[in-house]
């Protein structure tokens, strides 16, 4: 899941203090998942913005609204009605839901009540964990199922380094080494062959260093009628 | 004669004096039966104190208390088993968590977080109930009124 977490109020309320009325929305997948965007957050969101303006002097009218997925156009069509009625728009979503709505609804301004953080998972209650960055060109066959990429601090390929302390990593007493726990699953699979073999330089033109990217399945593209034969 | 220095200049003081209103959360195994026993052994505690029965105060939502706030409670009070007696094993300590998790919030709304307070006391406890939910009141009390009290709700879905 994509792993957000909600910004501090007075950042929220910085954005919001030449506005007066304010939807607030919500999303229903990942970061309800993640306890950052559901409807409880943004019940709670909303609570706290009309009491922090009211203590100020300033009261902001905030409607609460949710969809099941802002990443999604069809989503978002029943929020039309209720947008009309508001200054500007509040997403409780990742960043690909506040520019979703951004562009369904181009003559308001929507703002991200949330930093997006990272694509994870929660290794126990309340506690969510980093597990891919989206390089474009998995690994995951080679490393027993464990990312370098994004679970080593240098994204190491061939092994771990120097800083790797009795399964830890140098950077952080919390962090356990990637390559530590790939060789450990090598072992337990009997594979350790495998990682004997020297991996050349990873192609990183897949990765972000490139602009924004884009997936294309022409199989399931509109046809176009331009381009239409026979 | 009344000395000015006295005189504390909020709205609801002047106006007859400020009589706070403090929601009670009450865990239906505890606090609520000590708050009935407090009553049964003519224990009396403020009339401040206006209980909502949970069936667990691991039932309580944030908002739930930041709902009690905006709708012009000037305390929250959350009563609980005794660390260890929870009937559903750890409600109590999820309770604790939120709690603290609300003193967070509360003060970037611009609450006070001694607005809120936690107590753990058994169903035997009545007497107990009564002092704990009076020294609360008293707390409250000290703070002066909520600023969000008396004001017109503003929830923002338009008519």
């Amino acid at each position: 899941m994509i792993v957000a977490e909600k910004k501090p109020l007075e950042a929220v309320a910085r954005m919001l203090e030449n506005y007066d009325r304010v939807l607030a929305v919500g999303c229903g997948t990942c970061v309800t998942v993640c306890f950052s965007g559901s409807g409880k957050e943004v019940a709670a969101l909303a609570a706290s913005l009309r009491m922090k303006r009211r203590i100020e002097g300033t009261p902001l009218a905030v409607g609460e609204g949710m969809v099941q997925r802002q990443c999604e156009w069809e989503y978002l069509d029943p929020l039309a009605d209720q947008v009309k009625n508001y200054d500007a728009v509040l997403s409780l979503g990742c960043g690909v839901g506040v520019q979703t709505l951004a562009k369904r609804f181009p003559g308001t301004r929507v703002l991200p009540a949330l930093n997006t953080l990272f694509m994870g998972l929660p290794t126990e209650q309340g506690v969510w964990e980093e597990r891919c960055q989206g390089c474009g060109n998995c690994v995951l066959d080679k490393t027993g199922g464990i990312c370098p990429v994004s679970r080593c601090a240098k994204q190491l390929f061939n092994g771990p380094c120097g800083g790797s302390q009795n399964g830890v990593c140098e950077v952080d007493a919390t962090v356990p080494c990637a390559w530590h726990m790939i060789w450990e699953r090598a072992e337990a699979l009997g594979m350790t062959e495998a990682l004997m073999e020297i991996e050349p330089a990873k192609d990183w033109s897949t990765s972000r260093d490139g602009g924004l990217r884009r997936m294309v399945r022409e199989d399931l593209r509109a046809p176009r009628e331009e381009t239409k034969e026979g | 004669m009344t000395n000015p220095d006295t005189v504390i200049a909020s709205p609801a003081a002047t106006a007859g004096g400020f009589h706070p209103e403090v929601v009670a959360f009450c865990c239906r195994h505890c606090a609520y039966a000590a708050a009935d026993l407090a009553g049964g052994k003519r224990q009396p505690y403020p009339s401040a104190i206006k209980i909502v029965e949970l069936p667990c105060t691991g039932r309580i939502d944030i908002v739930n208390i930041l709902h009690a706030f905006e709708d012009g409670a000037d305390g929250v009070l959350i009563a609980g088993c005794l660390p260890g007696s929870c009937h559903y094993i750890r409600g109590n300590l999820y309770a604790r968590q939120r709690l603290d998790y609300i003193h967070g919030a509360l003060k970037e709304i611009g609450l006070e977080p001694a607005r809120a307070r936690m107590i753990n006391i058994s169903a035997a406890m009545g007497v107990q109930f009564a002092e704990l939910a009076s020294e609360h009141v008293e707390t409250v009390r000290a703070l002066g009124p909520s600023p969000l009290r008396g004001q017109a709700q503003e929830e923002g879905n338009p008519a």
